[in-house]
């Protein structure tokens, strides 16, 4: 049974079409990246997938569950088993504790529990020291990072991130990578990246989906994508011959 | 020239504090929640609204006064009540003129953190409501700058509370009234002290409230 199955999904705003008749299945555990050129839909689809938004037209299962019309009592249960690490991670006044404590609070968990899931998570991403700092004095790669470890405490099903290494300098990609691969593997977490960066794609997905223009052109593994991939388009993608 | 600090003076600061804070506390109640929704909520006829408020942030004490002086006259809907010249309408005249500076100032406040954090309470797994609140909590700063103008309009204003509370001796006399009636009298020494007075109470209450949120939030 797949994670998410997405039948004939189109998403349109105000009379923009931003996805059309999407097709997709995401299996669970296995790490995803979702590439193509500015405006192919790649953040729009992510947060469908994260039922931050609902579609248009088509169906959405997640689990097998019908989604694409439920309402919020039905969706808040489902997206707390996910998370989304965005480009620029915002950050709520208080310490980094505080802001790890939201989720967690937010889902009722006891103080104990909420103390020693910080403790673990900070330390997996090596800032178990920055526990009491103030998170707006935190730099930019601590911000992800911490970002990342916040998702962590929630423990999710499905990790999506957006672009979550786009404004770092490349030691803190290097830390920032390094972790999303360790929480896939450790934690058997679905991974779902979107990115600009072809070379990250390749190093952290198993499966490349390809959009262009609101369209998935091609799905298949990072080695088929980046070495023999099927569609004209993709290859040109891949290839940085592609005009848009 | 009476003594700065006889019993008709405490009665007066009294009866000002416990009108412009009874004001301000009810305004606030009002506010905050109408104010939440304009900063989060994106809805048809949201920016008519918004213009209003906007509009109604500058309006005039005087004719706030006249509204709800003609509403509770006599002849006015609420005449039956015979609220008139007393501390109650005095309380409803501010409200009138706190509720849109808060609610203008607070949905300003709450849009710009909305902005930037909704998203992520919402990934975070916050519920509407849930985000609502924490993106209030958020605010909290410019909430407190809100409250804190309109207590400073409605604290230091006359043309309202002397068109609907008359300046009664020991009965809706106030600061800001006695200021005028003082000055009226020529004696500007004693208006002037009683426009020191009020002053104070006014740092008094902004130092007070800014501590709490830095003690309660830091």
């Amino acid at each position: 049974m797949p994670l998410f199955k997405l039948e004939n999904i189109s998403k349109i705003y105000a009379n923009n079409t931003v996805l059309k008749n999407i097709d997709l299945t995401i299996e669970s555990g296995i790490s995803y990246a979702i590439i193509g050129p500015s405006g192919a839909g790649k953040s729009t689809l992510l947060r469908l997938m994260n039922l931050l938004e609902l579609p248009s037209f088509g169906n959405l299962y997640y689990n097998d569950q019908s989604v694409a019309n439920a309402n919020e009592s039905v969706l808040l249960p489902l997206r707390r088993q996910m998370t989304m690490v965005i480009q620029n991670s915002q950050m709520l006044a208080g310490t980094v504790e505080d802001n790890m404590k939201i989720g967690l609070k937010l889902r009722g968990l006891p103080n104990s529990i909420i103390q020693e899931k910080i403790k673990q998570a900070l330390a997996f991403v090596g800032l178990k020291n920055l526990v009491n700092r103030k998170a707006n004095t935190l730099s930019g790669g601590e911000i992800q990072r911490i970002a990342l470890a916040r998702a962590i405490t929630l423990e999710p099903k499905v990790l999506f991130l957006d672009e979550p290494t786009a404004n770092l300098d490349p030691q803190n990609v290097a830390m920032v990578e390094s972790l999303i691969s360790d929480i896939q593997k450790q934690f058997s977490t679905t991974v779902i990246i979107v990115t600009h960066n072809l070379f990250q794609a390749k190093r952290i997905a198993e499966e490349v989906i390809f959009m262009h223009q609101g369209k998935i052109i091609e799905k298949a593994s990072a080695k088929t994508i980046f070495n023999d991939p099927a569609e004209n388009l993709t290859k040109q993608f891949v290839h940085g011959t592609m005009i848009y | 020239m009476t003594s700065l600090f006889d019993k008709a003076l405490f009665e007066i600061i009294l009866l000002s504090l416990t009108v412009s804070i009874s004001a301000i506390l009810i305004s606030t109640l009002i506010s905050l929640p109408i104010g939440t929704i304009l900063g989060i909520k994106e809805f048809h006829g949201k920016k008519i609204i918004m213009r209003l408020i906007y509009t109604l942030m500058s309006l005039p004490p005087v004719l706030a006064g006249l509204i709800i002086y003609l509403i509770f006259s006599n002849s006015g809907p609420l005449g039956v009540i015979r609220w008139l010249y007393t501390p109650q309408v005095m309380v409803i005249a501010q409200i009138l003129l706190a509720t849109p500076i808060i609610i203008g100032l607070a949905s300003a406040a709450v849009a710009a953190k909305a902005k930037r954090v909704q998203n992520t309470l919402t990934t975070l797994g916050a519920s509407p409501r849930q985000s609502a609140w924490l993106v209030l909590r958020e605010a909290r700063g410019g909430i407190i700058a809100a409250v804190l103008t309109a207590f400073g309009r409605i604290f230091g204003e006359v043309g309202a509370v002397m068109l609907v509370g008359g300046n009664i001796r020991h009965s809706t006399r106030v600061l800001t009234t006695s200021i005028m009636l003082e000055t009226r009298q020529g004696n500007f020494d004693m208006a002037i002290a009683l426009g020191i007075v009020l002053l104070v109470i006014s740092f008094c209450i902004s130092s007070f409230i800014l501590r709490l949120d830095k003690e309660k939030f830091k």
